[in-house]
């Protein structure tokens, strides 16, 4: 517990007051990260290797029936493909509505660019509960629902409780978080590099495409991986809008941890999720990154 | 620099011959952006407001229209669960926030003078509390809550159990993170020079730490303060895994009424939940543009423009 601080004292006791200072500035946030952050994911990680006990919980083991069991169960997997595709489809969504959305603030709006920003830290700052299951009204049969039933002509019709309307939650409560990096990213850029394109003959898409685009990369990374990991770990979105019946990793971990109380199932889950996680990042940045020699976005 | 003040013209075409040519396709671009700003916007309030409309909707069935009413309202605050929520609900991001604030504020200063290996440490745990879903830190600190309370009870008989301490210290880690990155960032912008004035003119480091660096790091402190407070506030996930017995929030409450069908209580709690946040950011936008336009420069765009910057 201690780990953090100790290593805090300079090697001479010459200034040990002031090193009894850094110490004390720096002891209860260290302590709060190693005792909320760090000790539940080596229990976590710990837990992944034991058994259920009889009656739920925890029982010391050292096996890996756990991963076995749930990599050799497709039906055990499902929940990570539904939530790797619904992540990856949310983000590309995101982009697809913040690209254009962070450019337009960033280089049209001028003097109301502080307004807009604030018109976007609005939706950020409210309760992401209250703003998700506003959709249960809007996409419900007596309105949108039915409407758009009603054009298909098939009264039985459904958004709710489908991976659509998981996906459009997943877009509507993130969408923020794309935009921010964009913007910031874009705001930076210089606008004579988009003028000497246009200048040198460049049309409109090459010059987006070879200028504006990798100036927008570093922002365009970083906005991906802040909204593609919250949406992986979704757990309120698709507890509300899909019923529960879209089931994510989110709505199976609370499952295993609260509905069948298998601690060391649900913890080789959360184990496996957090790497695959890590390698999706991995594999996205230097995807992103190659080719751009020398100036490599980091992740974060 | 013309061009972008005037965009329409700006999109002449120069490839062919001298004679510019207005571009069709550019001024397309133009409408295109313009009406996907207007429809992104429509699309992120209209939820917002179909909430606090249908707060204020005669009909007992919430997503049907027929006519205002406050009675939800006064049915809210007089069911005593709602009311008992609310208690809740500030009795955890009041503290929350507070003790978050000072903590990632101190841990801000003392890491300017740790060796840098403790710094990296520090980062590397502040990217781990960003990289792993939320759900995975409610559910493992859960297990270690319910695993170190079931050893602590039955070594010492004590009856150590989940509810409103638990919540704060959860709530805690995220929002220290938050106000470490906030401060630090504050910090690193910083103007060096008044500091070492001020040990020039053989001010006491408290006092250089008082009138100098303070004052300088506030607006990043009191964005720190409000986000902590927001977040502690609205958040479901987390609290609902680590409460106890009567530690319901108000997020909580809202969660278990969707449940079971939204009804126009729901959007009254909803949106007096809406003002009590609403009405911190409006404040933090306030103090924050004020303290920027004093002190020339600071912060452009005040709290959003800080929170956009550092997302």
């Amino acid at each position: 517990m201690a780990e953090p601080t100790a290593s805090a004292e300079p090697a001479g006791g010459r200034r040990s007051l002031s090193a009894l200072l850094t110490t004390a500035l720096v002891f209860p946030a260290g302590l709060w990260y190693l005792v909320l952050l760090v000790a539940p994911l080596v229990i976590v990680t710990v837990f992944s290797f034991g058994n259920r006990a009889k009656n739920g919980g925890y029982e010391a083991a050292f096996t890996f029936d756990n991963y076995t069991r749930l990599l050799s169960q497709p039906q055990r997997m499902e929940p990570f493909f539904t939530s790797l595709w619904m992540a990856v489809a949310g983000t590309i969504g995101c982009l697809l509505v913040g690209l254009p959305l962070a450019y337009f603030i960033a280089t049209r709006a001028r003097r109301r660019k502080g307004l807009l920003i604030l018109l976007l830290v609005i939706p950020f700052w409210t309760s992401f509960l209250i703003r998700t299951y506003s959709w249960l009204i809007i996409l419900g049969r007596e309105n949108l629902g039915g409407f758009i039933g009603a054009i298909i002509g098939d009264p039985d019709f459904r958004i709710l409780g489908n991976p659509p309307a998981v996906l459009l939650g997943l877009i509507y409560g993130y969408l923020p978080l794309m935009v921010f990096p964009l913007y910031v990213t874009l705001e930076r850029m210089d606008r004579t590099l988009v003028e000497a394109s246009k200048d040198l003959g460049a049309a409109r898409w090459a010059t987006f495409r070879q200028v504006t685009l990798p100036i927008a990369l570093p922002g365009l990374i970083t906005g991906s991986i802040l909204v593609f990991i919250p949406m992986t770990g979704e757990y309120v979105i698709p507890a509300i809008l899909g019923y529960g019946r879209t089931f994510l990793m989110g709505n199976a971990l609370v499952d295993a941890f609260i509905q069948t109380r298998n601690w060391p199932f649900g913890s080789a889950m959360a184990v496996l999720l957090i790497i695959v996680m890590l390698l999706v990042i991995t594999v996205y940045v230097w995807f992103v990154n190659r080719g751009r020699h020398g100036r490599e976005v980091s992740v974060i | 620099m013309t061009a972008s003040a005037v965009p329409a013209v700006a999109t002449v075409s120069r490839r062919r011959g001298s004679r510019p040519r207005i571009d069709r396709i550019g001024l397309l671009v133009e409408i295109w952006l313009r009406t996907h700003t207007s429809l992104v916007y429509a699309f992120l309030y209209l939820p917002i407001v179909i909430v606090v409309v249908f707060s204020f909707n005669a009909n007992r069935l919430a997503t049907i229209w027929t006519g205002f009413s406050l009675d939800w309202y006064g049915k809210a605050l007089g069911d005593d669960v709602v009311t008992s929520a609310l208690r809740n609900s500030f009795s955890v991001a009041l503290p929350n926030a507070v003790l978050a604030t000072t903590f990632g504020t101190m841990a801000a200063l003392g890491l300017q003078r740790v060796p840098k290996r403790v710094r990296l440490g520090f980062d590397a745990l502040t990217y781990i509390s960003i990289i792993v879903p939320e759900i995975v830190i409610a559910l493992s600190t859960l297990v270690l809550f319910a695993s170190t309370f079931g050893i602590i009870n039955d070594a010492t008989g004590l009856r150590l159990q989940l509810g409103i301490p638990t919540i704060v210290a959860a709530h805690m880690l995220f929002n220290i993170s938050i106000v470490l990155l906030l401060v630090r960032a504050r910090l690193s912008g910083m103007d060096r020079t008044l500091v070492e004035a001020s040990y020039d003119l053989y001010a006491s480091p408290w006092r250089t730490f008082r009138q100098i660096t303070f004052p300088q790091l506030l607006p990043a402190i009191v964005a720190g303060f409000l986000l902590s407070f927001t977040f502690s506030f609205d958040d479901y996930v987390i609290t609902s895994f680590v409460s106890g017995p009567g530690s319901s929030t108000l997020p909580i409450f809202i969660f278990g009424q969707v449940k079971r069908g939204v009804s126009p209580e729901t959007n009254a709690v909803a949106t007096m939940m809406l003002v009590v946040t609403l009405a911190l950011l409006a404040i933090g936008q306030l103090a924050l543009s004020r303290n920027a336009r004093r002190s020339g420069g600071g912060q452009a765009g005040g709290m959003a423009g800080m929170i956009a910057e550092q997302r």
